[in-house]
C-alpha cells in the first residue's frame, strides 16, 4: 500500500495552516434553523391559515440545542469541517417539520413531541461525544468490546415480540428501542480498527482461485465470522434493510482497506446470491420484490394501491416544484408514512427540487465523511470516516431506492428526516465521530491532542 | 488507500446519481400517467376540496355545497331537488355527474381555464379557481306549474321561448333528490339501487331522455311536410280520402276515431285528428320529402345538446308505403322525446324558424364576471313562413273548437294539437296522452312559449284517456305561467 505518497498536495501533511471556520459554521447553522422554522410556519399557514403558535418555542429549542452542539464543536473540535454540523441541524430540522406536517392530518397520534425530544436526545449525546471523545483513535482499543456490544444488541431483539413482521425491537414499558441503529456504529468501529490493524496482511496473497486471489483463512476468518453472525442474525429478525446496509459496509470497508477488486466480485456474488435466495423463499421479502416489479400489480387486481404505488403516485404529483408544504397528500400511503415513506411527503410537497435537495445535502454529508478520510493520516480514522460516511450513503440509497421504485423496498429510516428515536440519536452519534475524525483530519500538526499522527512506517512502507 | 477511497467515493456519486435519474423519472416524465392512474384519489380529493360552484334559476341558487370535513370534502346539497332533478342531474363523490352538474362539470368545479383571472399563475401555484356559477334558462314558475300539473304521474314537460330556444321548463315526473347520492358510503350506495330499483324510474329524465310514440302530435310535422311539398295547396279543400283508408300495398283498413273524416281536408283533419287523411297525404307526399321535413324539425339528429346530449328521436328513413303512412300519425317506429315535440311546437309558433334550444344561460365567474354566454341561434329551418303561418291557424283551431279545447285561456291565442299513442304489443298498453301547443298573449307580437306535455299513466281506465283530457290541462297551466311573466 502506497497511495498516500502519491496523494495530492491538498492532502500531504504539509497544510498546517488550515482556517477554523466557525464563524462559518455558526452563520450556516442560523440558517438552517431559520430555513426549518419558516418550514413550520409554511405548513401552518398552508394548513390552518395561521402561524403555529408554538414557532417561537420550536425555533428557540431547535436553535438553543444546534447553539450547544455548535460550542461544545467551537470548543472541542475547533477545526471541525463546517459543514457537518449545518447539514445535520438542517436535515433534522426538516424533518421534525415534515413529522409535525404529517401529524396535522392524523391527530390520534402525534409523533413530532417525541421525535423532538429524540432529537434532543441525539444532540445531546452529539454535544457529549464531541466534549468528550478527544481522539477518536482512543476508539481502537475497543474494537472487540464494540463487535461485542454490536451482536448482542442485534441478538437482544430476537427475544421481544415482532413489531410489524421484524424483530428489531426492544420495548420497555411506553419506549421503543431499536439496537441495531447503534451496532452498525459498532461495527464500522471494530471493522476500521480491525482492518486497519490487519490490512497489510489481508493483502499478502493467499490461496489462487482462477483469477481471485484470496487472503489466507487465519485473516481473513474472524471478519467474515462476525459478519456472517450479523448478516444470520438479521435475517432471523427478518431485517433485510439493515442486512444490505452491514453487508456493503462491510464490502465497502474491505475494498478501501485492501484495494482487492475481487472482494467486490465475490461481495456482489454473494450479495445477489442471498437476495435471490431470500426473495424467492421468504414470504415477507418475496412480496417486497414483487410489489417493486410490479408496484400497480394489486390495482389491476382489483385491491386498490399498494404502499409503494401509493408513494409513486405522491413522487409524481410533486412535479418539479411540489405541490407546497401541508398541501400535498401523502398520508394516503397510510401505514409508516412518518418513518419509511417519509420521503415521499417531501417528493409530494416539496417537489423534484426540494426532493434534490436533500439528497444533494446528503450527498454533501457523504462527500465531507469521504473528504476527511482522504486527508487523515490514520488508517483507522480513514477507515472509521469512510464506514460512516458509507453507513449514511448506504442507507439513504437503500430507502430512497425503495420507496421511489428503483430498488426493493427494505424498512429502513431515512437518517435525519423519518420518524424514530434510536435512528436519530444514532445518526447525531455519527456526525460527532465524523465532527470528531474531520477535526483531526484538518487540525495543524502542532495542535496538540487533536493533530494526526505522523504517518507510520507501515503507512508508507 | 487514498486510490480506493476515490473509487467508493464515486461508488457513492453513482448511487446519488441513480437516485436523482430516477427521481426525476417520477417526478418529471411519468408524472402526468402517475396522476391519471385510476387508483390515485388525488384528482377526486383537488375535486371536491373547494365548493362546487351553483347552479342558478332566475336569480336563486337551486344548489349548495356542505362541508363534511372528509377525505372527498365538499358534497354538493339540493333545493327543490326532485324539482329541478332533470335541470341539474346529480354530483355525487360516488356516481360522478349528469346533466349540467356533467355538461358544465368543467366550469362548475373550477378547471375552466377562463374562470382564472391569471391562469398562469394558478397553472405556477397549482391554486384552483373556485367554481363558476351556472345560470339556467329554467322560468321557476312555468317549472313548478309543469311539476305540479303532473301531481307525480308517470311524465314529463318541455316548455320553449320559440323565439330564443331558451328551455322555459324541463319536468320529469317522478323525480328523485339529486341530493341522497352526494357523498360517499351505505346511505348512497343504498339510495341508488334504491332509485334504480324503483319501478317509475325516478331517475330516467323523462323530457329529454325517453322517447313516447307521439301519436296525433305528429301530425303537425305531417301537415308540414304536405304542404310545403304542395301536395296541399288549401288547407280547406277535400282530400280525396276513404274512410276508413287502406293502407297501400296492404289490405289493412285503417280507421279514424273521429266522426265525419271521409274526404275530409287538411284543416278538419288536424281539428279532429283524422288518422285517415294524415296518411293518405303523407303517402303521397312520399319518404324522402317526409324525412327532410322531419330532419328540418329535430328528428334522427344524434348530435342535439342542451347542453347534455338529448335522444334522438326517431322517424325511420327506410319504410315501405303503408308504414310511411302509419310513420306519418306517429305510429309505426316514431318516437319523440317531449323535448323534441316541444321542437316541433316551436317551430311553427315561430314562423318555421327552429332556433337551438339551450339551457345554459351563461357562466359567470365568482364575482359575476361573465365568462361564457349562449347566443340564440337558427338551429334549422323547418318550413316556410307561409306554411308555419298556416299550421298556426289549424292550431288555434283545435284549441278554440277541437280536441285541444282544455288549452284555452283568456286574453291569449294558443294553438295546440293533441295526440293519444297507442303503444305496446297490440296496442295493450296504457296509452299515452300527448299535448303539444303555444301561446301568445293578445298584446304581444309574438309566442311568449310552446309547450309540449306527455302523461304516461294519465287514468286507470284507458278509454277515458286522451291528450286534450289529460295532458291539456298541464299544458295551459304552464303556459298561463308564461305569459304571466
Amino acid at each position: 500500500m502506497t497511495a498516500t505518497t502519491r496523494a495530492p498536495a491538498s492532502t500531504s501533511p504539509s497544510a498546517p495552516h488550515q482556517p477554523r471556520r466557525r464563524g462559518v459554521e455558526l452563520s450556516l447553522v442560523v440558517g438552517a434553523v431559520l430555513i426549518s422554522v419558516y418550514g413550520y410556519t409554511a405548513v401552518g399557514l398552508a394548513r390552518t391559515h395561521a402561524v403555529p403558535h408554538d414557532v417561537l418555542r420550536y425555533g428557540a429549542g431547535l436553535g438553543l440545542l444546534a447553539l450547544v452542539a455548535h460550542l461544545a464543536v467551537r470548543l472541542r473540535a475547533p477545526y471541525a469541517d463546517p459543514l457537518l454540523l449545518p447539514i445535520a441541524v438542517l436535515l433534522n430540522g426538516l424533518g421534525l417539520v415534515l413529522i409535525y406536517r404529517l401529524d396535522l392530518e392524523t391527530p390520534d397520534h402525534p409523533a413530532a413531541p417525541a421525535q423532538l425530544i429524540w432529537s434532543a436526545l441525539g444532540m445531546a449525546l452529539f454535544t457529549a461525544t464531541v466534549l468528550l471523545l478527544r481522539d477518536h483513535r482512543v476508539l481502537q482499543r475497543y474494537a472487540y468490546l464494540s463487535v461485542a456490544a454490536a451482536l448482542v444488541l442485534m441478538t437482544v431483539p430476537i427475544l421481544f415480540p415482532a413489531v410489524n413482521g421484524a424483530r428489531i425491537w426492544i420495548r420497555v414499558g411506553g419506549l421503543s428501542f431499536q439496537p441495531g441503529e447503534f451496532a452498525k456504529i459498532l461495527l464500522a468501529v471494530f471493522f476500521a480498527a480491525y482492518l486497519a490493524a490487519n490490512h497489510q496482511t489481508l493483502a499478502v496473497t493467499g490461496r489462487r482461485i482462477w483469477r481471485l486471489q484470496l487472503p489466507t483463512g487465519r485473516v481473513l476468518g474472524p471478519i467474515v465470522t462476525i459478519w456472517l453472525t450479523s448478516v444470520g442474525v438479521l435475517i432471523l429478525e427478518r431485517d433485510l434493510g439493515t442486512s444490505m446496509l452491514f453487508f456493503g459496509l462491510f464490502v465497502i470497508m474491505l475494498y478501501v482497506a485492501t484495494g482487492r477488486t475481487g472482494w467486490i466480485a465475490v461481495g456482489l456474488t454473494l450479495a445477489a446470491a442471498g437476495a435471490f435466495a431470500v426473495g424467492m423463499f421468504e414470504p415477507h421479502v418475496h412480496s417486497r420484490v414483487e410489489d417493486w416489479l410490479d408496484p400497480f400489480a394489486t390495482i389491476e387486481a382489483g385491491r386498490g394501491a399498494g404502499q409503494v404505488a401509493q408513494s409513486l403516485f405522491a413522487f409524481g404529483e410533486g412535479g418539479l416544484l411540489g405541490t407546497g408544504l401541508g398541501l400535498g397528500h401523502s398520508t394516503l400511503i397510510g401505514f409508516a408514512v412518518k418513518s419509511d415513506f417519509i420521503l415521499a411527503t417531501a417528493g409530494e410537497e416539496l417537489g423534484l427540487v426540494g426532493l434534490t435537495g436533500l439528497l444533494l445535502l446528503y450527498g454533501l454529508l457523504v462527500a465531507r465523511g469521504f473528504g476527511a478520510g482522504l486527508q487523515l493520516r490514520d488508517p483507522f480514522g480513514r477507515l472509521l470516516a469512510i464506514g460512516l460516511a458509507s453507513i449514511v450513503a448506504l442507507q439513504v440509497f437503500v430507502i430512497t431506492g425503495g420507496v421511489t421504485g428503483l430498488i426493493p423496498l427494505t424498512g429502513m429510516a431515512m437518517p435525519f428526516l423519518a420518524q424514530g428515536g434510536s435512528s436519530v440519536v444514532a445518526n447525531w452519534l455519527i456526525v460527532a465521530l465524523l465532527i470528531r475524525v474531520s477535526d483531526s483530519a484538518r487540525a495543524p500538526l502542532t495542535e496538540p491532542g487533536a493533530g494526526a499522527l505522523p504517518p507510520t512506517p507501515r503507512e508508507t512502507r | 488507500m487514498i486510490r480506493y477511497i476515490r473509487r467508493a467515493a464515486w461508488l457513492c456519486c453513482a448511487l446519488l446519481i441513480a437516485l436523482l435519474a430516477n427521481a426525476a423519472r417520477l417526478q418529471i416524465v411519468e408524472s402526468d400517467a402517475l396522476g391519471k392512474n385510476p387508483a390515485n384519489r388525488r384528482p377526486a380529493i383537488a375535486r371536491y376540496a373547494e365548493p362546487r360552484g351553483d347552479i342558478m334559476v332566475d336569480g336563486r341558487s337551486v344548489t349548495g355545497s356542505k362541508d363534511t370535513g372528509q377525505q372527498l370534502r365538499f358534497e354538493r346539497t339540493y333545493h327543490r331537488g326532485p324539482l329541478y332533478a332533470p335541470v341539474t342531474g346529480y354530483s355525487s363523490q360516488t356516481y360522478g355527474t349528469t346533466l349540467i352538474e356533467d355538461a358544465q362539470d368543467r366550469a362548475l368545479s373550477g378547471l375552466d381555464p377562463l374562470l382564472s383571472a391569471f391562469p398562469l399563475w394558478h397553472d405556477f401555484s397549482r391554486g384552483r379557481p373556485p367554481g363558476g356559477d351556472v345560470i339556467t334558462t329554467i322560468n321557476p314558475s312555468m317549472q313548478r306549474a309543469a311539476y305540479d300539473g303532473l301531481g307525480g304521474k308517470r311524465g314529463a314537460v318541455a316548455a320553449l321561448e320559440p323565439s330564443t330556444g331558451r328551455v322555459l321548463a324541463l319536468v320529469s315526473s317522478p323525480s328523485y333528490d339529486p341530493g341522497v347520492l352526494s357523498g360517499t358510503g351505505p346511505a348512497v350506495t343504498s339510495a341508488w339501487a334504491r332509485l334504480h330499483g324503483a319501478s317509475t324510474q325516478p331517475m330516467v329524465n323523462r323530457a329529454i331522455h325517453q322517447t313516447y310514440p307521439p301519436g296525433s302530435a305528429f301530425k303537425m310535422v305531417t301537415a308540414a311536410a304536405a304542404l310545403d311539398a304542395g301536395v296541399v295547396t288549401d288547407v280547406d279543400a277535400p282530400t280525396d280520402t276513404p274512410d276508413p283508408y287502406l293502407l297501400p300495398g296492404t289490405r289493412t283498413l285503417l280507421p279514424n276515431a273521429a266522426p265525419g273524416c271521409g274526404n275530409a281536408s287538411l284543416a278538419y283533419a288536424i281539428q279532429w285528428s283524422c288518422n285517415t287523411v294524415m296518411a293518405n297525404i303523407a303517402a303521397k307526399v312520399g319518404l324522402p320529402g317526409m324525412l327532410s321535413t322531419v330532419g328540418a324539425f329535430g328528428f334522427n339528429d344524434r348530435d342535439l345538446r342542451i347542453p347534455s346530449l338529448v335522444t334522438p328521436s326517431n322517424f325511420d328513413t327506410r319504410m315501405s308505403v303503408d308504414q310511411l303512412a302509419l310513420s306519418s300519425i306517429g305510429q309505426f317506429n316514431t318516437t319523440a322525446t317531449p323535448l323534441q315535440m316541444a321542437m316541433v311546437s316551436a317551430a311553427i309558433a315561430h314562423n318555421g324558424e327552429l332556433m337551438r334550444p339551450y339551457l345554459v344561460d351563461r357562466v359567470i365567474a365568482r364575482g359575476t364576471r361573465s365568462i361564457s354566454r349562449t347566443h340564440p341561434s337558427l338551429y334549422q329551418r323547418a318550413m316556410k313562413p307561409s306554411t308555419a303561418r298556416r299550421l298556426q291557424q289549424l292550431m288555434v283551431q283545435v284549441v278554440e273548437d277541437g280536441t285541444g279545447s282544455n288549452a284555452a285561456i283568456d286574453g291569449a291565442r294558443v294553438g295546440g294539437k293533441t295526440g293519444t299513442a297507442q303503444h305496446g304489443l297490440d296496442n295493450s298498453g296504457t296509452p299515452y296522452a300527448w299535448f303539444i301547443s303555444w301561446a301568445q298573449a293578445d298584446d304581444a307580437f309574438q309566442p311568449a312559449v310552446a309547450v309540449a306535455v306527455v302523461v304516461e299513466d294519465a287514468a286507470a281506465n284507458r278509454g277515458q284517456i286522451s291528450g286534450g283530457g289529460n295532458a291539456a290541462p298541464i299544458a295551459r297551466a304552464v303556459m298561463e305561467a308564461a305569459l304571466r311573466h
